[in-house]
């Protein structure tokens, strides 16, 4: 749609258009702010809370399980130094008596959703799939943080995060 | 030609002045839009309704996505 504009005003005259061809689901997905009546405020990324404990591949597991100790959580999300998420420590490869390195017992590639995605959305996926917890990425794979079902439990896309 | 813009384009374009044009359907627009956008539908584009636009300033237009 948006090539179609871009030629219609060249035709009127403009002499300057550009076409921002991936458009408002690119925008959204990057976590950027949106306006209008549902806007970014009845997305996930209202709900972000990015507080969770993070590792990289190449940490002992020792020094990961103290980090997690003192955390509100019992899970390790595992990210390179741009902060790309590529793993995840669960309770299971956490409590294990291995004390090798992260990436060896890491699960690679967690599932994702982003920030621009609707909380009723989000909420019928994590109940579907039982989960507790989802981490937010950006559509370039960086962490953003995690999205708890605790925090938005009530909310819905036409009722607003209390500030 | 028009010329395809990314995000990071995006914003230092409008960062220097350059207006954004929403060109879905008003009730989308109203929906959602990307901040200091403007709609103008596709299907409302023409003479009178791209008078509103500055023609010193450049034109970014954007949909939902690839289509």
């Amino acid at each position: 749609m948006s090539p179609r504009a871009a030629a219609r005003l060249e035709a009127l005259g403009f002499a300057r258009v550009h076409d921002y061809v991936a458009g408002q689901a690119d925008w959204g997905a990057f976590g950027l702010p949106l306006a209008g009546e549902r806007g970014s405020e009845t997305r996930v990324g209202a709900y972000l809370r990015d507080d969770m404990p993070t590792c990289t591949l190449d940490e002992q597991l020792s020094t990961v399980r103290g980090r997690v100790s003192a955390s509100a959580y019992d899970i390790c999300f595992v990210v390179d130094d741009k902060r790309v998420l590529l793993g995840l420590l669960g309770r299971r490869a956490l409590a294990s008596d291995s004390d090798g390195a992260v990436e060896t017992v890491m699960t690679a590639g967690p599932g994702t959703v982003r920030p621009s995605l609707a909380v009723d959305d989000a909420r019928e996926r994590m109940r579907r799939r039982d989960l507790s917890l989802l981490p937010v990425t950006r559509s370039d794979g960086v962490l953003m943080g995690v999205l708890r079902r605790v925090d938005f439990a009530d909310a819905t896309s036409s009722t607003r995060p209390a500030r | 030609m028009p010329l395809a813009v990314d995000r990071e384009q995006v914003q230092e374009l409008v960062a220097a002045g350059a207006q954004l044009v929403d060109v879905l359907a008003a009730v989308e627009y109203a929906d959602e839009h990307l901040p200091a956008a403007t709609n103008i539908p596709l299907k409302e584009l023409n003479a009178e309704t791209a008078r509103q636009l500055k023609r010193d300033q450049p034109v970014i237009v954007y949909c939902h996505d690839y289509q």
